[in-house]
Order: structure tokens, then C-alpha cells, then sequence
């Protein structure tokens, strides 16, 4: 078996050496500082009046999404990862859409008006 | 490719091992097929099937809150800086545990250790704060909606006039700590009722109508739940069939609420009480009445914080705990990264211990994420 004998173990999924790790320590703490900053700013501009409910609703889920996606990319390495799961991510992406859409069509109703 | 023949007839000939020591294949090297080790791949497709979970869920809420009536889609209710102190210990969490992960990566296993055991502190305080104080906190606040044709008569609580004029949504719920109940104990079983007020510790304060109507200090809504549901047999003489005549059913006919009002209903129309506000607000010194018979829902709609509340505490209530579930596996699982059997792993081979920490990370982060989209919907929206 390969293990802690090979010299390059950790080359084969191509994403992370050892000195690459060392080099993105960085990169994980600034992130964690910046979704701190961002939990306080989705506070803050929830207590701020941007004349609707609807407009505080959607100013949170853009901050929310900034933040997710920092997750998702930094930390769960999603900027740099393998086709195969891209893939699986974009048809659940599609799915969960159409989960939303679902929601909204009952309140539409297409099939009786 | 040499390596991926050599590992394909391994593979497909399985008499070779037993199946208690069965070796399983591509846990620290790629798949040819794939470009993977089988775990992330797996786990991937586990976060996948878990998206549609929570998006399901979310669905569901957003579809409840679009179906809402003005005024029935309560503000407010949570504490938020309890809520942000929650997010923040989650987003340390995320951050321990990717170190954790690049820990093992550079072999600094105590590093590993000790963010590894941060992160299961983190856990287990954020899982403590929902299950020992805000979940608690809800379940002795009391709430009770009035019919909208007699809301009126509580426009000292509710401040609707000046609301409507101001364009904001209307208010129809009256919060706040429920203190007395009155009771008529006409039908009760009284050996059962007196029974449960002694087991319960509840006083009673008054009595009238030659002991009919009781006042009785209560603790918390529970015990309303409890009075009300005290059986009584109810007889009917009309009743054609002899074996109906008399039936259980709820003895005691609750009448009215007395609750120390919250700071929103004692001081409706304050300029104060119109948007949910940061800091949250004490119980006021005012006190009110409401009379059953002035409750929506022929007198139903009156409840603690609970799921049968409203649609946003049920929803609140199913996506919070799924996501409370999810922590405590998480942390069960890093707990398992901490026994023995994961440092002879890593003596064995560090990196196949990483890829484990790093499997069970992207669980983690994912929790983290769907906490990101829970704390605002449920707390600040």
C-alpha cells in the first residue's frame, strides 16, 4: 500500500502538497476574521431601513451568500477541486432550484389562471 | 497505468481478504476513474443528498412565510446577540478544524490535537446554548392571538392605529410570561384536579361563584396545558343511547390569562417597539387580561414558543433541531479522531488520518453554511 513511506503521498489528488497546506494557513484564518466582519454587518443592516421588508431580506441573503460561498470555496476547497465533483454539485444546484420554484408555483398557479 | 491494473484485480477478487480485516481501496490515493479518493467522493455525494434536505426545508419555509397574513408572521422573538454569539462560535469552529486538517497535512499532530479538541468545545457550547438556554427561554414565553374583530379591545396592547398609519404591518399577538390562569372547575374531576394543582405547586389565589371559578398562579404555560386538559365526565341526558350519556372529555373551561406583558404590548405605539432591535427587550411591569373568548382560532391560538405556536416556530423549530442533530455528529465524529485507534492510524499513516479529518471537515463547513442562511432568516428577517 502507499502510506507514509511514499515521499509524495499526498500528490495524487494533485490539490494539496505539503508546503501548499502551509502556504493557505493564512488564507483560512483571514477568511474566519472575514465571516466574522460579515456575521456583524448581516446584524448591523438588519437593523438598518432600507425602505421595504423585502429589500432588508434581500440585502441579508446577498451578504449570506458571500459568506456561504467563502465557505464553500476556502474552506471545503471548492476553488480548486476535481470535475467529478463539479458536476454533481451543478445537477443539485439545478435540483434545489427547482425545489424553490415549486414553492412559488403554488402562489402562481400556472395551471388554473 | 500500472497502478490502476494492479488495483482492479485487488479489487475483484475479494477472497483474498476477510472480511474483518478487508482493506478498502483509493483511501489516501486517486481513483484512476474518478480523479478522487473514494471518501471525498463520497461525502460529496452525502453533502449533495443533504442540500436537498435543508433545501426541502427551506423551501417549505419560504413558501410559509410567503402564505402568511400581515401581522401573522412573528418579529423579533429570538435573541440575537445569544443567535450571533452562536454564529461566531460556529465560524471559530470551521476555522479550527480546517486547521486541524492542515495541522495533520504538515504532521503537527499535538497542533492537530488541539484544535481538533477546540473544535469539539465549540460544538459542544453552541449545541449547549440552543438545548440549555434559548430552546428553554421559549417554552415559558407565552403568546396568544386575538380574533381580528375584537382587536379592538386590546388596542392599549397591540397599538394597530398607529401601526396602520405608519404603513407597518398590523399586530394581533399578545406576548409575554403568563402569571395567573382563571378557571371554571365546573366539570372537572376534582380529586384530579386538586391532585394536579398540588403536584404542580400552583396557589390558588381567589375563588368564586361557590368555588366554581378559580384564579391560580401559574409557572409557566405548561401548567395551563395541564389545568386544561384535567377530564371531567360530561353527561348529556338527551342522549339517546344509554351508553353515551356520559362521556371524558376536558372538564375544566380555562376563561381568562393574566401575563406580565412584554415591553413591545405595554408600549405598542413607542416609535421603540416598531422594528425588532438588537438588544432584546425585558419583560415590562404591565400586566393584562385577555378573556378566552377574545382568542382566534375558537380560543386555540394561545401557546408557549413552541412548534404548535405558529409556522415560524414550527419551521424554526424542525430546521434548527436537524441542524442541532448535525452538530452533535460532527462532534461525535471529530470525538472519534481523538481516540487511540486515530493516533495509531496516524503513526500507521498520517495522511489517511487527514483524509478522514478532511471528510468529516466539509461535513462540518457545511453545517457551518447552513447555520449562515438560519441565523438571519429566523433571527434578524
Amino acid at each position: 500500500m502507499d502510506s507514509s513511506h511514499d515521499p509524495h503521498p499526498a500528490t495524487q489528488d494533485g490539490a494539496h502538497d505539503h508546503h501548499d497546506v502551509s502556504k493557505h494557513v493564512k488564507g483560512y484564518l483571514l477568511v474566519g476574521a472575514l465571516l466574522l466582519v460579515f456575521t456583524g454587518l448581516t446584524v448591523f443592516l438588519s437593523y438598518v431601513n432600507f425602505g421595504s421588508s423585502k429589500a432588508n431580506i434581500i440585502v441579508a441573503m446577498i451578504v449570506a451568500t458571500i459568506k456561504a460561498s467563502m465557505v464553500a470555496a476556502i474552506f471545503m476547497h471548492l476553488n480548486s477541486e476535481k470535475w467529478t465533483i463539479y458536476r454533481f454539485l451543478l445537477l443539485t444546484v439545478f435540483f434545489v432550484i427547482g425545489l424553490f420554484v415549486l414553492s412559488l408555483l403554488a402562489f402562481h398557479d400556472p395551471i388554473r389562471y | 497505468m500500472p497502478g490502476f491494473r494492479k488495483r482492479s484485480i485487488r479489487r475483484w477478487n475479494p477472497p483474498q481478504h476477510s472480511f474483518s480485516n478487508m482493506e478498502i481501496p483509493y483511501t489516501i490515493s486517486a481513483r484512476p476513474d474518478t480523479g478522487l479518493w473514494n471518501a471525498k467522493l463520497g461525502i460529496w455525494l452525502f453533502l449533495a443528498s443533504e442540500v436537498m434536505l435543508f433545501g426541502g426545508l427551506f423551501s417549505g419555509y419560504v413558501f410559509l412565510r410567503l402564505g402568511s397574513a400581515p401581522g401573522y408572521w412573528p418579529h423579533g422573538l429570538l435573541n440575537v446577540p445569544v443567535g450571533s454569539m452562536n454564529t461566531a462560535i460556529l465560524i471559530l469552529s470551521s476555522v479550527t478544524v480546517v486547521m486541524a486538517w492542515a495541522s495533520l497535512k504538515m504532521r503537527q499532530f499535538t497542533r492537530y490535537q488541539i484544535y481538533m479538541a477546540i473544535t469539539i468545545i465549540c460544538g459542544i457550547i453552541f449545541l449547549a446554548v440552543k438545548l440549555a438556554y434559548e430552546w428553554p427561554q421559549k417554552f415559558v414565553h407565552f403568546g396568544a392571538y386575538i380574533k381580528p374583530a375584537v382587536a379592538e379591545k386590546y388596542e392599549d396592547y397591540l397599538g394597530n392605529k398607529h401601526l396602520i398609519e405608519k404603513g407597518l404591518e398590523p399586530r394581533y399577538e399578545i406576548t409575554g410570561h403568563l402569571h395567573e390562569i382563571e378557571i371554571n372547575r365546573a366539570d372537572a374531576d376534582p380529586a384530579e384536579l386538586d391532585t394536579l394543582i398540588k403536584a404542580r405547586g400552583l396557589e390558588v389565589v381567589k375563588t368564586e361563584d361557590e368555588g366554581k371559578v378559580l384564579t391560580l398562579k401559574v409557572h409557566s404555560p405548561s401548567d395551563a396545558v395541564a389545568l386544561r386538559d384535567v377530564l371531567g365526565v360530561i353527561s348529556n341526558p338527551d342522549e339517546p343511547n344509554p351508553a353515551k350519556r356520559t362521556r371524558k372529555a376536558h372538564g375544566v373551561k380555562i376563561e381568562a390569562f393574566e401575563l406580565a406583558l412584554d415591553e413591545i404590548n405595554a408600549n405598542p405605539t413607542s416609535p421603540e417597539n416598531e422594528r425588532p432591535r438588537f438588544i432584546p427587550r425585558s419583560l415590562s411591569e404591565k400586566t393584562a387580561t385577555i378573556h378566552m373568548e377574545d382568542i382566534d382560532g375558537d380560543g386555540q391560538a394561545w401557546s408557549s414558543f413552541e412548534p404548535r405556536h405558529s409556522s415560524y416556530f414550527a419551521v424554526y423549530f424542525t430546521i434548527t433541531g436537524l441542524h442541532g442533530l448535525h452538530v452533535l455528529a460532527g462532534v461525535l465524529v471529530f470525538c472519534y479522531y481523538m481516540l487511540p485507534v486515530s493516533t495509531r492510524l496516524y503513526r500507521q499513516n498520517p495522511e489517511h488520518l487527514a483524509n478522514r479529518v478532511e471528510v468529516a471537515g466539509l461535513f462540518w463547513h457545511f453545517v457551518d453554511l447552513v447555520w449562515i442562511f438560519v441565523f438571519p432568516i429566523f433571527y434578524l428577517l
